[in-house]
């Protein structure tokens, strides 16, 4: 009896595994991974592009990194931890920035003061480009619910991760870029 | 989608409270039903704490040998509580080890312990998708069903969702297999273990972030294939006339 009611669970086992097999190449699909190819601002998507002014009033454009290692990091010279991790940030980008990085610490300005903005960059010495989201526009558009919120991007110009809070770690930051500066274009 | 809870100046990770909430609820089921097999519950949360701590410090040092000149340059960040600077595998295979040391020095029964352990895998299940949920990640395929939601730029499978239920219903199907202590031991467990890969088997094909392999294979979908494979064979050799009761627990 026991040996009967083993029978029929093996041959259950079996079909369940026939079954398995079957959906897996039903399902498979070589264009289902839809990610890379939609702006969002989700690790796996295309970074959205903007156009902004800098703060010495140059104008930058996203899509012209393309072909660079990019941290899109958002901030506000009010917020704490934002503030704790830019000289980290300054350093890395002094580290690696001959080597094909880039940094665009875009200030959400509609939400900042100018001002204090240019004290705060002069005060730490920052020397990479500081864009100005003066209408909100890019911080809307990256979904930033908490400052700051940082954007590791790849050569390929897809978000390879989405660091919300802060500070970063500075080991973080090196490795994160070492490791993106390493993928080949 | 609520990756943060913003508390005055503290941004609380969503995803990150889920997976503690998870763990801490499915330790505490395990607890209670973990005498009923013959364990003690003091010896399940230490065997999931030395677990946790080690597997922690071992995916932190794990990142480390892998990303040396960064620590060099930023020692610091060693002892940094970010979850960024953490290799998953390393940190897997290190607290797996412990809690084996553990479990060998406590002569820990093997497959009564596994058991024991399914209520938190179970619960855990639920807490990863609901930290998929917070954080829209593990995002589904585009999708013209009317229950499809708008994330990411297009109108997608709420595969998160499907994910949550289930989770749900696994814990549902195993919560009264969970209390009995008639069946072989290792059942449970390798019954958790078929139907959470059945289930990855299956919601795979929802997903829109899969890795492909073999033009157009999802890799996780081949992976669940063989744990599903390798844990009916598993509930196989359990039913075997005279195997059954050389591992009655109860």
């Amino acid at each position: 009896m026991k040996f009967m009611q083993q029978s029929r669970a093996r041959i259950f086992y079996g079909l369940i595994l026939i079954l398995g097999l079957a959906w897996l190449w039903y399902s498979s699909n070589p264009g289902a991974a839809t990610g890379g190819k939609i702006p969002a601002p989700q690790a796996g998507f295309l970074a959205p592009n903007f156009t902004l002014q800098t703060l010495d009033g140059q104008p930058i454009e996203l899509s012209d990194r393309r072909g660079k290692v990019v941290l899109v990091n958002i901030w506000a010279s009010w917020c704490p931890p934002c503030r704790a991790e830019m000289p980290a940030i300054e350093r890395t980008w002094q580290d690696f920035r001959d080597q094909g990085f880039i940094v665009l610490a875009v200030n959400s300005t509609a939400q900042d003061q100018l001002p204090t903005v240019q004290a705060f960059v002069a005060q730490n010495s920052l020397t990479f480009p500081i864009p100005l989201d003066e209408s909100g526009e890019v911080t809307r558009l990256y979904r930033v619910a908490s400052l700051p919120t940082s954007f590791f991007i790849g050569r390929d110009g897809v978000i390879r991760e989405v660091v919300i809070g802060g500070p970063m770690a500075e080991a973080l930051l090196r490795s994160r870029v070492e490791q993106l500066l390493k993928e080949t274009p | 989608m609520l990756p943060t809870l913003q508390l005055g100046p503290l941004a609380i990770q969503t995803p990150g409270l889920m997976l503690l909430l998870g763990l801490w609820l499915g330790l505490s089921l395990a607890e209670k039903i973990a005498s009923k097999r013959g364990l003690s519950g003091d010896h399940l949360y230490n065997l999931t704490f030395i677990g946790l701590i080690v597997g922690l410090a071992g995916a932190r040092l794990g990142y480390v040998f892998q990303f040396l000149d960064a620590f060099v340059q930023s020692p610091l960040g060693l002892f940094s509580l970010n979850p960024g600077l953490l290799d998953p595998f390393s940190g897997f295979a290190l607290g797996l080890l412990s809690m084996l040391v553990y479990g060998k020095r406590k002569n820990l029964p093997f497959w009564p312990t596994l058991d024991a352990l399914t209520p938190v895998l179970a619960v855990l299940m639920i807490g990863v998708a609901l930290a998929h949920v917070a954080s829209g990640e593990a995002f589904g395929a585009e999708t013209s069903l009317p229950w499809g939601i708008d994330l990411w730029g297009t109108t997608r499978h709420p595969a998160q969702f499907y994910e949550l239920a289930a989770g749900l219903l696994i814990l549902g199907i195993l919560i009264r297999p969970m209390n009995a202590t008639a069946t072989p031991a290792g059942t449970l467990f390798l019954a958790f273990l078929a139907l959470a890969a059945g289930s990855r088997l299956f919601l795979e094909a929802f997903r829109g972030d899969s890795a492909l392999i073999l033009g157009g294979i999802r890799a996780a979908q081949l992976a669940a294939w063989a744990i599903l494979a390798a844990a009916l064979a598993g509930l196989d050799r359990l039913s075997k006339p005279g195997e059954g009761a050389s591992h009655q627990t109860g």
